[in-house]
């Protein structure tokens, strides 16, 4: 219960600064893209603006046997490279490109934009299930 | 605070949200000693993934977010969403996506944000790629006159 809400008021701050940063826009995060038409550098202030707490809270982290709310830390691994990864994310590229959304904004505009953001968030659990009956 | 060159652009803007997710990804990674990745954990959260985050967690985190979305549109008046007009956008983006970042095991939140910041090689590597790709698909949707 206590995790569920720490989730909870992690996700609505990130939500809520998707939002305000105009990153629940595709159109401007398309924009951000667009080398060759109309540059809108938005998103690099908001990669910016991420990274400064979470640099801090890696570091933070070194420091740390347990996380305050969980029994233990729960982290990928770093450092395997492989054809998985870098496949996906070239076709990862590619959807987010097309449509100017990746996860985050297109579940938060949910609540902004219902329709086309339905339409996208569907597509792209298909595209999960698709992944998953392919293993 | 404006960038004469780019007079859309929204740097003060796009700086204090940044300030947020990073906030938030810092909470769940101090807090639940997890990554923020939004694609794992709405996998997570509607069963397509094993493993991971606890299902409850993983509902939480991905129901705040259209939370957090609705309190700054009814706050601030509305937030601007400009979707393309047509359909096919939508469901041929959304398909790579949820493929994408489900081979690739993370989006532009795990390996993006959480990622690069712990300097993470594989990480470094993923985002290089999506952004690449990124690039160039929206540069070929221009030169082909789909934007």
């Amino acid at each position: 219960m206590k995790r569920a809400l720490v989730a909870l008021v992690s996700g609505t701050l990130f939500g809520a600064g998707l939002a305000v940063s105009g990153m629940a826009d595709p159109h401007r995060v398309q924009g951000f893209l667009d080398l060759l038409g109309r540059w809108d550098p938005t998103l690099a202030f908001v990669m910016a603006g991420a990274f400064l707490p979470m640099a801090i809270a890696w570091m933070v982290r070194g420091r740390l046997a347990r996380p305050f709310a969980d029994n233990a830390f729960d982290l990928p691994g770093t450092s395997r490279i492989d054809a998985r990864l870098a496949t996906g994310a070239v076709l990862f590229g590619m959807g987010w490109g097309i449509s100017g959304l990746c996860p985050g904004p297109a579940l938060t505009d949910l609540a902004i934009n219902p329709l086309p953001a339905m339409i996208f968030v569907i597509a792209m659990l298909a595209g999960m299930a698709g992944h998953r009956m392919m293993r | 605070m404006m960038l004469d060159a780019f007079p859309h652009a929204m740097p003060a803007e796009g700086l204090v949200g940044g300030l947020l997710i990073g906030l938030a990804a810092a909470i769940m990674l101090l807090g639940l000693g997890r990554i923020a990745g939004v694609s794992g954990l709405a996998a997570r959260a509607i069963g397509l993934a094993d493993g991971g985050a606890p299902r409850s967690v993983a509902l939480a985190f991905v129901i705040g977010l259209p939370l957090g979305g609705w309190l700054i549109a009814t706050v601030t008046g509305g937030v601007e969403t400009r979707f393309a007009d047509s359909l096919w956008p939508l469901i041929l983006g959304g398909l790579l996506v949820g493929f994408g970042t489900r081979l690739g095991s993370g989006c532009t939140s795990g390996h993006g944000v959480c990622g690069l910041s712990r300097l993470s090689r594989r990480s470094m590597l993923a985002t290089a790629l999506f952004m690449a790709s990124g690039f160039a698909t929206v540069g070929l949707m221009r030169l082909g006159g789909l934007l």
